[in-house]
């Protein structure tokens, strides 16, 4: 087993190690302590020889090896399944000339030795650090060749790195990377290191077993939720269902009664521009904290916001829709090309708000400790900026936080967000106690924020010979980007709300893309792939439309519309050939296609099914995600796999509404998650010819699949699906 | 107090007898191995066995569980070698891993009762367990793998 470490940061490393003045950190000395190594609550732990290691260097802040050979790499990504606690090191492991299994990753916790981008979205960990990562790996490499080289009185040219040893090629001497250490943490770090050729790479490119996998199929990774400090209380907080009400005042005497309960106080979650009061029960076990809150009477003031219902709300974006909005993209003239045209397509689709829900639900254990120190552990994807935002927000000294980062348990952009730390700070610093607070599975189906609805206009125009000649998709939505800011600015097109609209890579001549602002009091998010989620539905989807129109099977006719050479072209191509495209399918079945290309890469789908009772049962799923270089092929696969799963729920059931204000979902009975019967298999196919592309994987699986899925609904029954989400049963 | 014996080993413990068992084992024994998903039996994240049965225990009270046997994640192997284990590691399944525990110790459950299960009666025992990550169809191969480990 490898051994791996997600919970201690740089500054317990040291700690831990006890490094003494012989240290060396880029060639300045490391202050320590030489106390006794603590080992309590490493779990996921530890150092390779915590015992023996009084001296560890570190060759570049990501890379630290101990005289006893022990290897450190630490990893700035936090990791929600996506893969990145093995596949960032592996970045560096490969060009070090390392395995896997001889090294042990640490988390970071947004230390400013680790530089920017110590956070997870937009499925741009591994695109934002491919050549970085591995430069870094080939520094301290080279560092390592040049160590030996010198000691031996031989060329660099005559030595090479392998297996975490430097070896002298006329003699066959080696030194382990533990005894060159130490004189190669004295060398200057080079800056232009020569990379591998990827033809000989040991690692990358490969079907590398995760490193994490051993601890979550036994219990032992430890997530944000199962971290435990001495002195530990446990807080459930006590919220509006109506989002957007006043807390007026509460009764706490019978909770106070309730077996456990240490302490009622109040504290506030900050969700962008909302704040939100709230009442804590904080009590000896989360149980009695359960409890406790259960008992309370408060008093809440809605502030008109009870009457909001979802009914209401969304003919009020089809109102909005005959309205012009401010345009996102134009090119040719669109009017006259529809007015000119013998045949018109117009069609209106809608998509639900739908919440996040990780298997995690949100907490967060934080200690306010004496002389304004502050210790959080969380699930997030962001401690970068938790480690630079919330010292600003509570008036401490930047050093006097330490973050560290857990395993998420699911993150889909929900973990993006840091309002749940808030709660358990405040409490903390009120009842001088470690807090950790634990939003229960109602609190976040309910409380938000949320993935918003998008409503889409669409509006097309064929020639006579059926090509597609203009072409408009205006989007009707509430903003992602006003929800988390002010000074949001109305008159410009929203590109966050229509993300990759006018990025398509079909030739139409006259296009016309606009953007229609709603107003929404909830808080509203990003969620994994973000507004593609949605728009891909609508994009796509019409593009069969006019295929339709057009009376040519739909395959052939966007591969019309790509008449240059690209990516898109690519992923439909490799899809026809997959699936057999041509080949006649059974009597009552039908496929579809559709791709979608948008800020974190590109996808598709064909998807195959066949009519069953009154519903419609999913026979066959072909997807091809377009990477051009891979790190970790299983890796792409599970996360395609899954993009899939996420993307048949979102579309399938039940969504998020509101009636009087409220959610009307409030867990997995009435907000339900496709399960293991409703899924058939994903067969993934990866476009990957190397070189210096590289898209992104956690999300591009996942937009595609609906518009796939209604298209083949469709060619099945003639039945055009334009809201989601739809009854897979009754269609 | 209230007497327990898990992973065969026994505790005595202070709490209402209404505390559900997840809580127990999570907030006073720390084996936090076990997850907390919905506290409604809806997700399986709290899956552990008593008697050799799978049971939701978010929404078990404590009180049940005396003079049973449970079994919690932490208590199926000393090595990470349980059959069940070794599929799961063998076809890479989880991702966020948050689930799997609980899905583990249905699967575990499932294979003792039916030792070379079908898909049918893997969609009957694992639809319990749901998966925000979508592993579904390598849960599905790694239980037809760990039948096939158990019975080699």
């Amino acid at each position: 087993m490898q051994k791996t470490s997600s919970n201690i940061n740089r500054r317990n490393f040291l700690r831990l190690t006890g490094i003494t003045s012989a240290g060396f950190i880029m060639g300045l000395s490391a202050k320590g302590n030489n106390g006794v190594p603590e080992v309590a609550n490493l779990t996921n732990s530890g150092l390779n020889s915590l015992a023996d290691a009084t001296e560890a260097f570190e060759l570049t802040p990501f890379v630290v090896i101990e005289k006893s050979g022990a290897i450190t790499i630490f990893n700035t990504k936090p990791e929600m399944g996506q893969g990145v606690f093995g596949a960032i090191p592996s970045l560096i492991a490969e060009e070090l000339e390392v395995s896997m299994d001889q090294i042990t990753i640490k988390q970071t916790g947004g230390e400013k030795k680790f530089g920017g981008g110590q956070s997870a979205g937009g499925s741009s960990s591994i695109r934002s650090n491919y050549n970085n990562l591995r430069k870094v790996g080939a520094s301290a490499r080279e560092m390592l060749v040049k160590a030996a080289s010198q000691q031996w009185g031989a060329t660099v040219e005559e030595c090479y790195a392998e297996n975490a040893k430097v070896f002298h090629k006329p003699s066959g001497k080696s030194l382990s990377y533990g005894d060159l250490v130490e004189a190669a943490s004295k060398l200057e770090v080079p800056q232009s290191p020569k990379l591998k050729d990827p033809k000989d790479f040991k690692i990358l490119e490969k079907p590398m077993p995760r490193p994490d996998t051993p601890l979550k199929v036994s219990g032992k990774a430890t997530f944000g939720i199962d971290v435990s400090v001495p002195g530990m209380v446990y807080a459930s907080v006590e919220r509006t269902p109506v989002l957007g009400s006043k807390l007026v005042s509460f009764d706490a005497a019978a909770a106070r009664k309730v077996k456990g309960v240490l302490h009622v106080e109040t504290s506030t979650r900050t969700i962008g521009i909302y704040s939100y009061e709230g009442v804590a029960v904080i009590a000896e076990n989360y149980w009695a904290a359960l409890q406790g809150r259960k008992a309370l009477k408060v008093q809440w003031d809605h502030q008109g916001h009870d009457t909001f219902n979802s009914k209401t709300y969304e003919q009020s974006l089809r109102d909005l829709a005959k309205t012009e909005g401010v345009v996102d993209h134009t090119q040719g003239d669109f009017d006259k090309a529809v007015a000119e045209a013998p045949v018109k397509v117009e069609a209106f689709y809608e998509t639900p708000i739908v919440s996040h829900s990780p298997m995690e639900p949100m907490n967060c254990v934080a200690s306010w400790q004496q002389g304004d120190k502050l210790e959080i552990w969380t699930s997030t994807q962001v401690p970068g900026s938790i480690k630079k935002d919330f010292p600003k927000t509570y008036g401490i000294p930047e050093e006097n936080l330490t973050v560290h980062t857990m395993f998420n348990g699911g993150g889909f952009g929900r973990r993006l967000y840091t309002d749940f730390i808030h709660d358990a700070v405040q409490l903390s610093k009120k009842v001088g106690k470690p807090v950790k607070v634990i939003w229960t599975r109602e609190d976040d189906t309910q409380q938000g924020p949320f993935r918003p609805m998008t409503f889409s206009a669409m509006k097309g125009a064929l020639s006579a010979d059926g090509k597609a000649v203009a072409f408009q998709h205006k989007v009707i939505s509430p903003s992602i980007d006003a929800s988390g800011r002010m000074n949001y600015d109305k008159t410009k097109s929203d590109r966050g709300m229509t993300e990759g609209i006018s990025e398509q890579k079909y030739e139409i001549p006259n296009m016309k893309n606009n953007y229609v602002y709603a107003d929404l009091h909830i808080p509203i998010a990003a969620w994994r792939s973000v507004t593609s989620s949605t728009l891909a539905f609508a994009h796509e989807c019409f593009i069969d439309e006019m295929a339709v129109n057009a009376k040519k099977d739909p395959m052939a006719f966007r591969l019309e519309l790509l008449t240059k050479d690209s990516d898109t072209k690519n992923v439909l191509l490799k899809l026809k050939e997959v699936s057999n495209w041509d080949k006649p399918l059974p009597k009552g079945w039908g496929r579809g296609v559709a791709q979608y290309e948008f800020f974190a890469g590109l996808g598709g789908y064909v998807i195959e099914v066949s009519k069953k009772g009154t519903g419609i049962k999913i026979e066959k799923i072909y997807a091809v995600i377009d990477l051009g270089t891979v790190v970790n092929p299983d890796t792409v696969r599970a996360q395609v796999e899954g993009a899939a799963v996420m993307a048949l729920t979102a579309a399938i059931k039940n969504g998020i509404t509101f009636e009087k204000g409220q959610a009307v979902q409030s867990n997995f009975h009435n907000n339900p998650l496709v399960r293991i019967n409703e899924m058939p298999p994903v067969e993934v196919h990866i476009l990957a010819n190397g070189g210096p592309k590289i898209k992104g994987v956690g999300e591009p699986g996942l937009p595609p699949f609906a518009p796939a899925l209604c298209n083949a609904i469709f060619a099945a029954t003639g039945k055009r699906i334009r809201r989601l989400p739809f009854d897979i049963n009754k269609v | 107090m209230i007497k327990l014996k898990v992973n065969r080993k026994e505790y005595n413990v202070d709490v209402t007898p209404d505390m559900p068992l997840l809580w127990v084992l999570r907030d006073v024994l720390g084996l936090t191995g076990t997850k907390f998903g919905c506290g409604l039996s809806q997700c399986g994240a709290c899956t552990v066995h008593l008697d050799g049965t799978p049971i939701r225990s978010c929404s078990f009270p404590v009180a049940a569980a005396v003079g049973k046997e449970i079994t919690t994640i932490e208590g199926i192997s000393e090595n990470i070698d349980h059959a069940v284990q070794k599929a799961w590691i063998e076809l890479q399944v989880p991702q966020c891993g948050y689930c799997q525990s609980g899905q583990i110790m249905s699967a575990v459950a499932l294979l003792k009762r039916i030792p070379k299960p079908t898909d049918a009666d893997i969609d009957a025992a694992m639809q319990g367990n749901l998966c925000r990550c979508g592993t579904y169809q390598r849960i599905r191969k790694a239980i037809h793998r760990a039948a096939e480990l158990s019975q080699a």
